[in-house]
């Protein structure tokens, strides 16, 4: 219930593999995020729209960075680029 | 409402009370775009709160509640909706009364919430099925139930009129 918002937010929809991938990745690094879960029906994701311009999820905000994106390998790499350490 | 006979009495509630601290709750609230996780507390950063609850998305009384509410101007509060449907659920009841971005529901399918506020109530020939008491609590920024409204019978409607000058003497 902390008032003090993750940067990361992250576009998702309820079982889809590749939202869950990227959320495998949060996890793995210890990556604070918030989810937003939007509609299966592709043609209602406006909202991930005015994001990244495509409807697709997963999709991504990093507000401490400043980068939006989508696509789920594009997402791991640069989580891992970004917070990974090197290790 | 007169039916001519008695409606179902519930009895009285041992429910939270004007004057006391509304408790606090994170669900899944649900908007015309997406739903995300978002503490009541979170909520009142941003101002007062309506709390409404209702029974499930899909049955007539959520229909009414909503026609109601949607048809008044409620100024800074925020009127926020709260049942047991699914986001699923919250998401087609929006569309179709067309609350927009007006209105958001929380959706609590556990009935958790109704709980902590003492107004849970087992639903007589769905067995298993627990949802809140039709019930308004209009909550202030320091999280003070200012006024309170708990159905005592079933079905029952918020008296609109009511919870909506408690709205305004904020």
């Amino acid at each position: 219930m902390s008032t003090r918002e993750p940067a990361i937010t992250l576009y998702r929809l309820q079982a889809c593999p590749f939202c869950e991938r990227v959320v495998r990745t949060l996890d793995d690094l210890e990556i604070p995020y918030r989810s937003r879960f939007v509609e299966p029906m592709h043609s209602e994701r406006d909202a991930v729209k005015r994001l990244t311009g495509k409807r697709t999820v997963p999709a991504i905000v990093d507000e401490s960075t400043g980068v939006t994106m989508s696509e789920s390998a594009a997402i791991v790499e640069y989580l891992q680029s970004t917070y990974g350490g090197g290790d | 409402m007169d039916l001519g006979f008695d409606i179902v009495e519930l009895g009285s509630a041992d429910h939270v009370e004007t004057g006391e601290t509304a408790p606090d709750f994170v669900r899944p609230l649900v908007g015309e775009e997406y739903w995300e996780d978002v503490a009541l507390s979170t909520l009142l950063d941003d101002g007062p709160v309506a709390l409404v609850f209702h029974p499930m998305a899909g049955s007539f009384p959520a229909t009414y509640v909503w026609q109601e509410l949607s048809g008044r101007e409620w100024g800074d509060v925020q009127v926020v909706g709260l049942s047991i449907a699914t986001p699923y659920g919250h998401k087609r009841l929006i569309d179709e009364r067309g609350l927009g971005d007006r209105f958001r529901l929380y959706s609590d399918p556990a009935n958790g919430v109704a709980e902590s506020y003492g107004i849970a109530h087992d639903l007589d020939g769905m067995a298993g099925i627990s949802e809140p008491r039709p019930a308004a609590f209009v909550v202030d920024t320091d999280r003070t139930v200012q006024y309170a409204w708990v159905s005592e019978e079933w079905p029952a409607f918020p008296p609109y009129d009511e919870l909506h000058e408690a709205t305004q003497s904020l």
